[in-house]
């Protein structure tokens, strides 16, 4: 139970991501491969400019490295509305077998994992991988229409508007070494404006599993990215860890590298697309170019619904890890 | 796997209690009456000037209430109230444009699902309680008024 699986056949061949003009004024905004002009993208739903991003996300993949959609086996892609419906309509495009991937925010950890176990296990030569989220969707799935004054708790995530994506296969420049599938964990957080707290101990949890099952500590990788923990959840997770006698010097989080201060976004970015965008555009290039050697991306997610929410349950959360290497 | 209810889940809840941000209740209090009372005053500047004009007192409050709900729908449209209402909280929810705020802002988010089933059916989705309990209480004091008056 609860394993870690080492693998010896698994690359990252290329990545891709879009992502909206909020995301592109950030501080990572020359680094994304398309920064959509408007929210809406020429769609006539916000719900459609997101499937759109994914759709290009792809698209950008396959130009990337030369595929053409019958080099693809299978494609692996999640996000966060009902029915998982940006996933599955944007595959409704592409002659290439799909699995829509359910894990809220921690969909793209979760996509390269089964993809890199399925490769892995001789079962598929290449699988796209990725996820993708859109701000106003987000909204109205889970909270207010976007356009109604309210004032956002400073312990609030900005859900992030982008679509992250990368071909794994059997060579590229980037391994894919060490996968950890999380359980879900549930420590009685409530407050859907602070998803942060109710993700830490999900991220602490798989983190932990990971490190005991391979023997290793923190210090074992030169970066340990968390997905959208945010400020909040970070802080969290560091305290987590201090009671474990863990060290959390080499830790950052995609959410948080997203926003400037200046944007005041609170706590940080969240969605599908922080870790998918994060990884792809920026985690991704820094081990290509050999500035990072191993990171592990621990991508978490909220398991909780608008139900689930007025019900007054708490928030089940997860966590999922993926440790890259480069090759050489 | 719940750990909700053991101590280790208790000993966490205070720590994220204890790392939340503190929102300062002085600032957004002085926040909120500062944007209430510019909505107001903005109100008794239209009021007064109709008055001047020479409407009768119940006709400048209608044409008053009129005019701010149309200012107050005109910059949910043009995506400047949720601006103001980030800043104002209460001070922009609780007067009339508030309300008529949160008429428009779900008319445009829900156009895209058709003149029915989207917009007209979730017109009230944020309005509707106010409106349910609002006829509620005014109906339970009615009666209480018409036992006791």
């Amino acid at each position: 139970m609860n394993k870690t699986f080492l693998l010896n056949n698994v690359y990252v061949e290329e990545s891709a991501s879009v992502v909206g003009p909020l995301e592109g004024a950030g501080p990572l905004g020359d680094l994304f491969d398309v920064v959509i002009p408007d929210i809406i993208y020429g769609e006539s739903s916000f719900e459609k400019a997101e499937r759109k991003m994914l759709l290009e996300s792809l698209s950008l993949c396959l130009k990337k490295t030369n595929y053409k959609p019958e080099d693809i086996d299978l494609v692996l892609a999640g996000d966060l509305l009902n029915q998982l419906i940006s996933a599955n309509f944007a595959a409704r495009e592409l002659p290439i077998a799909f699995a829509g991937i359910f894990g809220a925010c921690s969909a793209f950890a979760l996509s390269v994992a089964l993809g890199s176990l399925l490769i892995e296990g001789g079962h598929f030569e290449r699988v796209i991988a990725g996820a993708c989220s859109h701000h106003e969707t987000a909204e109205r799935t889970f909270r207010f229409p976007t356009e109604l004054g309210v004032q956002r708790a400073p312990t609030a995530h900005w859900t992030m508007s982008g679509a992250g994506t990368v071909v794994l296969g059997k060579q590229g420049p980037v391994a894919v070494k060490e996968v950890t599938i999380g359980r879900v964990v549930d420590y009685g957080i409530k407050d859907a404006s602070n998803l942060g707290a109710a993700m830490a101990p999900a991220a602490f949890d798989t983190l932990n599993l990971h490190l005991t099952n391979l023997g290793k500590r923190p210090e074992d990788y030169d970066l340990i990215a968390t997905g959208d923990l945010g400020s909040i959840g970070q802080i969290c997770l560091k305290h987590l860890l201090g009671d474990a006698s863990l060290s959390s010097g080499n830790f950052t989080d995609c959410g948080l590298l997203v926003y400037s201060t200046a944007q005041d976004i609170h706590a940080g970015a969240s969605g599908c697309a922080a870790s998918a965008c994060v990884f792809a555009s920026y985690l991704y290039p820094l081990l290509t170019k050999g500035l990072l050697k191993k990171v592990l991306l621990i991508a978490t997610g909220a398991l909780f619904g608008q139900t689930t929410a007025q019900q007054k349950d708490s928030i089940p959360a997860v966590a999922h890890a993926v440790a890259f290497e480069k090759v050489g | 796997m719940r750990e909700r209810e053991s101590p280790k889940a208790k000993r966490y809840a205070r720590l994220v209690e204890q790392e939340k941000p503190k929102i300062s209740l002085f600032s957004n209090v002085v926040r909120a009456f500062v944007t209430g009372g510019i909505i107001c005053l903005l109100g008794e500047t239209i009021r007064t000037y109709l008055l001047y004009l020479g409407l009768s007192q119940p006709l400048a409050g209608v044409w008053m209430s009129i005019s701010l709900i149309f200012l107050a729908s005109f910059l949910t449209g043009l995506g400047v109230y949720d601006e103001i209402g980030r800043f104002g909280g209460a001070g922009s929810a609780i007067p009339i444009t508030g309300f008529a705020n949160s008429i428009v802002a779900p008319a445009m988010e829900y156009r895209s699902e058709g003149a029915i089933l989207g917009l007209a059916a979730r017109l009230f989705i944020i309005a509707g309680p106010v409106i349910v309990y609002g006829l509620v209480s005014a109906t339970g004091f009615g009666l209480l008024r018409s036992v006791f008056r």
